[in-house]
């Protein structure tokens, strides 16, 4: 038994690139990470760094060119669609789009269920747990007979998280949970994943853009950069004194909502951007 | 944030009551008119043996071409002497049968193969796209004819083969459909939940794409029918079957002796698939939802503001501007409800507010761009004194190339994908001012370099695919200040891209801001983007302003509920975890 719940250790993905015969392009280049039981480990960077797809290859939805993903010791880098139904019973996820993450078709009690259901449930038991599951995320337990469409954006995500708590996971991939939503919206759901995971003891895998976000959820944060992480360590530190130039130019980057704190930081983030060319320079010039 | 998101998802909307498709259909006279006219042709086919003792192929000499209403043979009898209203009640069951076999083979292969070449991998699906193409190759009603002698005549196996020469359409529907369900977030979800390929697309992809598959059917139906009437009266198969074609047929021929023997027929066949038609189109509007008529927005005002707009020396005033939608049951819904704003020139005015707050659609009442069915209901909204809502729309578009300009949410969908990048700009510049191509091509160089591209020929010629999506964004902000604007109108100009590059974007804009002395107008619902930019606020929620002062005063001092609330949310830069991880608790652990 290892001492974290989840280990990646050296992990590569490769798409395949569009075009006859072209080498197929590598989006992460050997990523290691580690999450212990109950913790959240944020994970941020740019679009394209590569960040969305360490989910994605933990869940199945992409596949691995190289390096191990183990859950609670056991590999589950390739794992077929038996083993993946197994694992889901841990593992699960909380997409970004709240608009496309739930079939349109389905009743929220069916899609609430369906994970459930799989894993050999008797439906009462079921619709027993769809309830107590409504009244955890605060939806009313009317909207069992619903469908998507009827719910806001910040509804459908709670509805989404439900479905990913169906099982009692013991890990869940958040992918950009919040970013689709409004900044209300965002704030209250937040909470919810934070209560979640006092009362259940849940991991999380947050995966987000967005520093701030990131800063507020997660005990540890991994900064990815142009598919390698190129930083990690506990979200206090990381977030207020970076060490690694890109996590510097990122955290001055995010605009503070005040006018006057936010003239100092562009400020600083123009000499830090000065400095940092100009060491660039300095190197290429040695090199 | 789309228009539509605007429009269809309000805040506060009260769900309409849930219908299924049938209910629907219930309410939609077509459909049910329809309906009944195929389901009293069934019940008649159904129950041919109770309602007519005439076999329909008992030929009376006694009967020769006997007119209608003649004892014993209500509608007449043919020239063999065979009783018409019973070949009539027994061709049904024949159409009907024909239709069954032909569209239920084509749904079985067309949905079968459609998924699967859908679903998977690229080889299988080039694999059952190369078949299903050589299939559609096949000249039909020849192929038919020509296989008369392997069916043996049997309209049932003639069909058969009918249903495999009707799949592809089905195949195609199915496919495309499955090509873009099958990476929708639902379907990863359902993945991580460990369903099987097979039970995926059971119950989230057929389910989704049913609609589409049951408008077909009915059309392929129809098709089917006609097909086997075609057949029929060209003779083709066997004659002791009734049927609408053979009829026909027979009615043609006997046509100057008795002109109404065609007729019957040829009546229940047009009733037949002409029902079919329609009730296909009634499902697709049950599906698919009707599209709600646009009616051309009335443009002038009901009350127009005019004596103390004229008197504010503001660049850009809006006073109680009110736009509105019509609504299906015919009302009208405000989503601006009477919006005032005014922005001095060369001043930076921040739109903030969440989505369904209606600040999309004040920016787009100022540039005059908002949809067809949109109808401004009151207010003025004036541009160095003149009076915008008044002007035609020619002269909105020379204004909005010269002194109005605009910068989208998504730079990338606002560039055509099928032209460079520099193509695009020369148009733009010479379609608001008289320049040579070669001027204009100069001007973009220049433009693009002040925009902080480093290599602005490379960027000239690149289409837009080839540039990232800060770049577009550059890009498009070269376009809208080309003309050197007075009045800027940015629409969460940087909520698309990242951080590092909104940062980057917002420096450039300030800069050009200074530069250009213009005024600008930034819609957005990022507060640290307003902090960095604007000069004043206007905090916008249910399509009213409930606030507005300088940045300093909203930020420091929110005098509103809602202000006070939205700025709460706010996620503080100094508010870090500190709470250990969680124990598991006996939940998760059983």
């Amino acid at each position: 038994m290892s001492e974290h719940f989840l280990e990646v250790s050296d992990l590569r993905v490769s798409y395949p690139s569009r075009g006859f015969r072209r080498p197929p392009v590598e989006v992460l280049h050997g990523v290691s990470l580690t999450i212990a039981e109950g913790e959240t480990l944020g994970v941020v960077g740019e679009s394209g760094s590569g960040k969305t797809t360490i989910g994605r290859a933990i869940l199945g939805l992409a596949k691995p060119s190289g390096g191990r993903i183990t859950l609670r010791g056991e590999d589950i880098t390739h794992a077929g669609t038996a083993e993946r139904r197994r694992i889901s019973r841990d593992l699960q996820v909380v997409f970004q789009d709240p608009y496309t993450s739930l079939n349109p078709s389905m009743t929220i009690g069916d899609i609430l269920s369906e994970p459930l259901i799989i894993q050999g449930t008797s439906s009462k038991d079921a619709s027993k747990r769809v309830r107590s599951l409504l009244d955890k995320v605060g939806l009313p337990s009317d909207a069992i007979e619903r469908r998507p469409r009827e719910f806001s954006g910040g509804q459908r995500q709670r509805v989404a998280i439900a479905r990913a708590l169906a099982p009692s996971p013991k890990l869940i991939v958040c992918d950009e949970p919040v970013s689709a939503l409004d900044l209300t919206t965002q704030a209250r759901v937040l909470e919810l994943l934070v209560d979640i995971q006092r009362e259940t003891g849940v991991a999380y895998l947050f995966v987000s853009h967005d520093l701030s976000v990131v800063r507020h959820i997660s005990h540890r944060v991994a900064v990815v950069y142009k598919g390698d992480i190129v930083e990690t360590g506990p979200a206090a530190d990381v977030t207020s004194q970076p060490e690694h130039p890109y996590t510097q130019r990122l955290l001055l980057a995010a605009p503070v909502a005040d006018p006057l704190e936010q003239q100092q930081r562009r400020a600083e983030r123009r000499r830090l951007i000065d400095l940092q060319r100009e060491q660039d320079e300095q190197a290429g010039a040695v090199a | 944030m789309s228009i539509e998101q605007l429009v269809v998802e309000p805040s506060q909307v009260t769900v309409a009551p849930r219908r299924s498709v049938f209910g629907k259909l219930l309410r939609d006279p077509q459909a049910v008119i329809t309906m009944a006219i195929l389901f009293i042709i069934v019940m008649l086919g159904i129950f041919t043996p109770w309602l007519t003792s005439i076999d329909p192929n008992e030929a009376q000499l006694s009967a020769y071409n006997a007119p209608p209403g003649t004892p014993g043979h209500i509608l007449g009898a043919d020239q063999s002497g065979r009783d018409i209203a019973s070949r009539l009640l027994h061709s049904i069951s024949t159409s009907v049968i024909a239709g069954l076999i032909g569209a239920s083979v084509a749904l079985v292969i067309g949905t079968v193969f459609g998924l699967i070449g859908g679903y998977f991998g690229t080889k299988i699906r080039a694999g059952t796209e190369w078949l299903f193409n050589l299939i559609m190759t096949f000249p039909g009603l020849l192929l038919l004819i020509l296989l008369m002698p392997v069916t043996k005549g049997d309209y049932r196996a003639t069909m058969l083969i009918f249903g495999v020469l009707l799949s592809p359409g089905i195949f195609r529907i199915v496919r495309n459909l499955v090509v873009g369900v099958k990476n929708e977030l639902f379907v990863d979800a359902a993945r991580v939940s460990g369903l099987s390929n097979l039970r995926i697309l059971a119950r989230h992809v057929l389910f989704v794409i049913r609609g589409p598959i049951i408008i077909a059917t009915a059309f392929m139906i129809g098709s089917a029918i006609g097909i086997q009437s075609g057949l029929a009266f060209l003779g083709v198969g066997s004659n002791t079957v009734p049927s609408f074609g053979a009829m026909i047929a027979e009615g043609f021929g006997n046509l100057y002796v008795q002109p109404v023997q065609f007729v019957w027929p040829s009546l229940m066949l047009g009733l037949m698939t002409a029902s079919l038609v329609l009730l296909g189109n009634s499902l697709r509007d049950a599906f698919e939802g009707v599209r709600p008529k646009a009616s051309r927005a009335t443009r002038r005002p009901v009350t127009v503001i005019t004596e103390s707009a004229a008197a504010d020396d503001a660049l850009l005033v809006v006073q109680d501007l009110a736009i509105g939608y019509p609504t299906p049951s015919g009302g009208v819904r405000e989503v601006v409800t009477g919006v005032s704003l005014r922005l001095e020139a060369g001043k930076t005015l921040g739109l903030v507010g969440e989505s369904g707050s209606g600040k999309t659609q004040t920016a787009f009442a100022v540039l005059g761009v908002l949809p067809p069915d949109a109808r401004i209901l009151r207010g003025s909204i004036t541009l160095n004194g003149r009076e915008l809502l008044d002007l035609p729309e020619a002269k909105m578009r020379q204004l909005r190339g010269r002194e109005i300009a605009y910068i989208p949410q998504e730079p990338m969908s606002n560039l055509d994908p099928s032209y460079t990048v520099g193509a695009q700009l020369v148009e733009g510049i010479r379609a608001s001012s008289k320049m040579t191509a070669k001027d204009a091509k100069a001007r973009v160089l220049e433009l693009l370099a002040r925009v902080g591209i480093t290599d602005p020929r490379r960027t000239f010629d690149s289409y837009p695919h080839q540039i990232s999506g800060g770049m577009a964004q550059r890009v498009l902000i070269a376009g809208a200040v080309a003309s050197r604007p007075t009045l800027l109108i940015a629409d969460e100009p940087t909520t698309a891209l990242d951080v590092t590059v909104q940062a980057d974007i917002l420096d450039l804009l300030r800069d050009l801001q200074q530069e250009m002395g213009m005024a600008v107008l930034i819609v957005t619902h990022n507060f640290g983007v307003v902090a960095d930019l604007c000069d004043h606020i206007a905090v916008m929620t249910d399509g009213t302003v409930v606030e507005e002062g300088t940045a300093l005063d909203i930020f420091r001092n929110p005098q509103h509920e809602y202000t006070q609330m939205l700025l709460g949310s706010i996620l503080e830069d100094t508010v870090v975890r500190t709470d250990a991880p969680s124990r598991p608790t006996t939940e998760a652990v059983s």
